[in-house]
């Protein structure tokens, strides 16, 4: 029998759905009715994108694997994107951007990061040492652009450093199995600093990968020639590098001089600065602060450590998570020095992770 | 008492210009000491306060559905009255001085908070935060003081008017929320204004126009949704609503007396602030302030306005911290010579209805005259205050 929808039930539904809602959102003001159903359930399905941590896994003396349980809401990512999470170290909620380590379908529906902690860093240390399970953190969905592309590349080479072997390793988790000819070259100091070690030597035992180890404390840094010697086909292979940034640097040098600039895909994970503003105060208007801000601070961290709610995303330039109208004054851009100013009324956009204070500025936040 | 300027003795005349600015300093310390250590702890606490309030009132609002039957009106009412006091203290009146804003949490913000009260975020917080808080206790400019209806110190001209100032603040204690409303509306100011012209009615009229939509938006919640959403007990619940209203309502309002109306808290002329520096500024906020001694209860239940002295020096740090630096605030006091106004909540109580009932007659009235002598000497005051009014008019 087939059954013929009467219109007016479609309709009504979602009338009658309008209805409870106002109604919850009446019996709640001066709050939403979402901030008492997080009381219950912070990672229910309509809610603000969060995780909660289900486990902490030592990798290495200074490396840890973090598995997250995300809420209803994500979307899933592609192997090689990064999410961006917000952690509360000592009170303060702090942005940072991670690269997946987890295959892209994993049947229970975690998903994991990799975090190396560094000298001084806060939340990189905060993850590493004392995250817990259970902890619930603030997420984002999934982005960025360093992933394979489909149909696969006959030939792939992948150069990382240090912690950057993560978005790699979410690539080779998913999808080693439609990649023939993968050589890996990656950088750290010791054996035993090398990140997801057992892992990629057992690959490279059964000869799905090759794997190149530098341990650069002993055999130095990786140099160009050198790296023309391990891989002779190197301009046959589509290639995907990550790491710090004197390595990024020469790699990208390196391509381009060999012509092969299109087929080098990098990932940064610090944002390339090369000038200083001047530094000035920087009004946050709508908040109502003001601070004095030198040169080289980006107006992303001066309003946050005045205590102003800063829009923020990848907190290197690229994904435009924090751009800010400027109502006047003069910033300058810290990755190439360019100075944008405006006049009162004129509400240019700037992005303020990487944009300092050159002169005195207002900003509309 | 009179304003500090006024007094045949004034108590910070030992202190000399030196010992004002390294008294600041003292306290520039204290302060700097809470923030180095400001963190995890602090965080858990709030967060803990906002979630233990948020469950209780659910729990209170789902008891009171059942409010046919007296025992759970009862446990309902205790409830809901408990959460709306947390709520509006040690929540809403500390998260919006920004006590909370270093966390950085967008929920917990005084940017984006908005309170449990009639009078709207925005609204309250330009009139607590920059008028009361930089004006503390200075006559003709904070509006704290009596809040443009009443006579609160011997400085200020007595009026006919006055005589009723005791029966004026028990209906502004019952009806806090709507008073706090009208008071930030600044509605005398605009009417002044309005006299000379000078008003900007549009501006008026759009604010007038958020509160109206705010105590409908409250209205509606405590006396229409929940009550319906009741069924039988509607009525009951109803009836829970006005009580925890009103008894949320008395409570803050004597909270606030207590802060700074009982006697030995001084008031300070309007010249008197001009050019203040930063150790003048905490002088005047050590002196035109008064604490509550108590318990942890208390405490909590005052929004640790209890401790109104150090929330008046340090208006910005988390509210779990006035006890702790309490003892250094005392000790700061006592060196430097200075009275630390302190007292249980009845006796504060007592001394600032006392000083509303002694005000509410002309200075000086009754100490010169026997009980009796009161009711005619008052008639034969107003009738030519009466005539000098009209010839004024
Ligand atoms: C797209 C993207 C993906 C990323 N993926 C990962 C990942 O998978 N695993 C991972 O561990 N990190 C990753 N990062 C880096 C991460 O976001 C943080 O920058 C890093 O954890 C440091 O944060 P922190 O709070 O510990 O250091 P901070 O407290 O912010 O900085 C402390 C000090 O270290 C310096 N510093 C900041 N970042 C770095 C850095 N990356 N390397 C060296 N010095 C630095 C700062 O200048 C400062 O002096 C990624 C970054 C980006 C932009
Ligand atoms: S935070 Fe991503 S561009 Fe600034």
């Amino acid at each position: 029998m087939t059954t013929v929808t009467p219109p007016q039930t479609r309709s009504a539904r979602p009338r009658l759905r309008d209805r409870l809602v106002k109604l919850a959102e009446a019996a709640a003001t001066p709050l939403v009715p979402a901030d008492y159903l997080d009381l219950v359930d912070p990672l229910r399905s309509g809610a603000a994108l969060r995780a909660r941590i289900v486990a902490v896994q030592p990798e290495t003396r200074d490396a840890a694997t973090l598995v997250l349980q995300p809420g209803r809401g994500w979307a899933g990512h592609v192997p090689g994107q990064y999410v961006r999470l917000g952690v509360d170290v000592d009170g303060v909620r702090q942005w940072r951007t991670y690269s997946l380590t987890s295959p892209a379908d994993r049947a229970d529906g975690l998903i994991a990061i990799t975090v190396k902690a560094i000298p001084d860093g806060v939340v990189s240390n905060h993850l590493v040492r004392a995250a817990t399970a259970g902890t619930v953190l603030q997420l984002d969905q999934a982005a960025g652009d360093f992933v394979l592309p489909t149909p696969r590349p006959a030939k792939a080479l992948f150069v990382t450093a240090g912690s950057g072997i993560t978005p790699v390793m979410g690539m080779l988790r998913s999808a080693l199995h439609e990649l023939d000819d993968v050589v890996l070259v990656h950088s750290a100091p010791t054996a035993d600093d090398v990140v997801f070690a057992a892992e990629l030597r057992a690959l490279a035992a059964d000869g799905r990968i090759r794997l190149v180890e530098k341990h650069t404390d002993v055999d130095g840094m990786l140099g160009t020639a050198e790296l023309d010697a391990l891989v002779p086909d190197l301009a046959e292979r589509e290639a995907w590098a990550c790491g710090p940034t004197g390595m990024l640097d020469l790699l990208e040098g390196h391509w381009e001089s060999r012509g092969l600039a299109g087929r080098l895909h990098t990932e940064r994970f610090r944002p390339l600065v090369v000038a200083a503003g001047e530094g000035g105060t920087v009004t946050f208007s709508r908040t109502g602060a003001e601070v004095e801000a030198d040169g080289a601070t980006p107006l992303l961290q001066a309003g946050e450590e005045a205590g102003v709610l800063m829009p923020s995303g990848c907190r290197m330039g690229i994904c435009f998570g924090c751009v800010l109208p400027l109502r006047s004054g003069a910033v300058r851009d810290l990755r190439n020095g360019d100075l944008t100013t405006a006049a009162e009324g004129d509400g240019v956009l700037v992005q303020t992770c990487v944009s300092a204070a050159a002169g005195p500025c207002d900003l509309d936040v | 008492m009179t304003a500090i300027q006024n007094k045949p003795v004034d108590p910070t005349a030992h202190l000399s210009d030196e010992d004002v600015e390294a008294l600041g300093r003292e306290l520039d310390a204290i302060r700097d000491s809470v923030l180095a250590d400001r963190g995890a702890r602090d965080a858990a606490y709030i967060r803990k306060v906002i979630d233990v309030q948020r469950k209780l009132e659910l729990a209170s609002r789902g008891v009171l559905l059942l409010s046919l039957f007296p025992p759970a009106w009862v446990a309902g009412t205790v409830g809901l009255s408990i959460s709306k006091i947390l709520e509006n203290m040690e929540i809403g009146h500390n998260v919006m001085h920004g006590q909370w804003d270093w966390m950085r949490d967008p929920k917990v913000h005084s940017t984006t908070w908005e309170w449990d009260n009639a009078s709207p975020a925005d609204m309250w917080k330009h009139s607590h935060n920059e008028l009361h808080h930089t004006y503390t206790n200075v006559l003709g400019r904070d509006n704290d003081l009596g809040y443009g209806i009443m006579r609160v110190d011997e400085d200020q001209r007595w009026m006919p008017f006055y005589l009723a100032q005791p029966l004026w603040n028990l209906l502004n204690a019952c009806v806090f929320e709507y008073g706090i409303a009208a008071y930030d509306l600044e509605i005398g100011k605009h009417l002044k204004a309005k006299k000379r012209g000078t008003a900007d009615v549009a501006a008026f009229q759009a604010q007038l126009r958020n509160v109206l939509q705010k105590v409908k938006k409250q209205a509606t919640r405590d006396y229409l949704v929940h009550p319906l959403l009741s069924g039988p007990s509607a009525l009951p619940t109803l009836g829970a609503n006005v009580t925890a209203n009103l008894v949320r309502n008395l409570w803050t309002h004597s909270v606030i007396m207590c802060g700074h109306f009982p006697e030995g808290v001084e008031t300070f002329t309007k010249t008197s602030i001009e050019g203040e520096t930063r150790g003048q500024w905490y002088l005047r906020q050590m002196l035109g302030a008064a604490n509550i001694s108590g318990g942890e209860a208390l405490h909590l239940m005052t929004g640790n306005l209890s401790f109104q002295v150090e929330h008046h020096l340090f208006p910005d740090l988390p509210s779990n911290r006035y006890k702790e630096i309490a003892p250094q605030v005392q000790d700061v006091f006592a060196r430097y010579g200075l009275t630390y106004v302190t007292g249980s909540m009845p006796k504060q109580l007592a001394s600032a209805w006392g000083k509303v009932v002694r005000l509410s007659l002309p200075n000086g009235f009754l100490s010169r005259r026997t009980a009796k002598a009161v009711p005619v000497a008052l008639v034969q005051r107003v009738r030519p205050a009466r005539a000098e009014e009209r010839a004024a008019a």
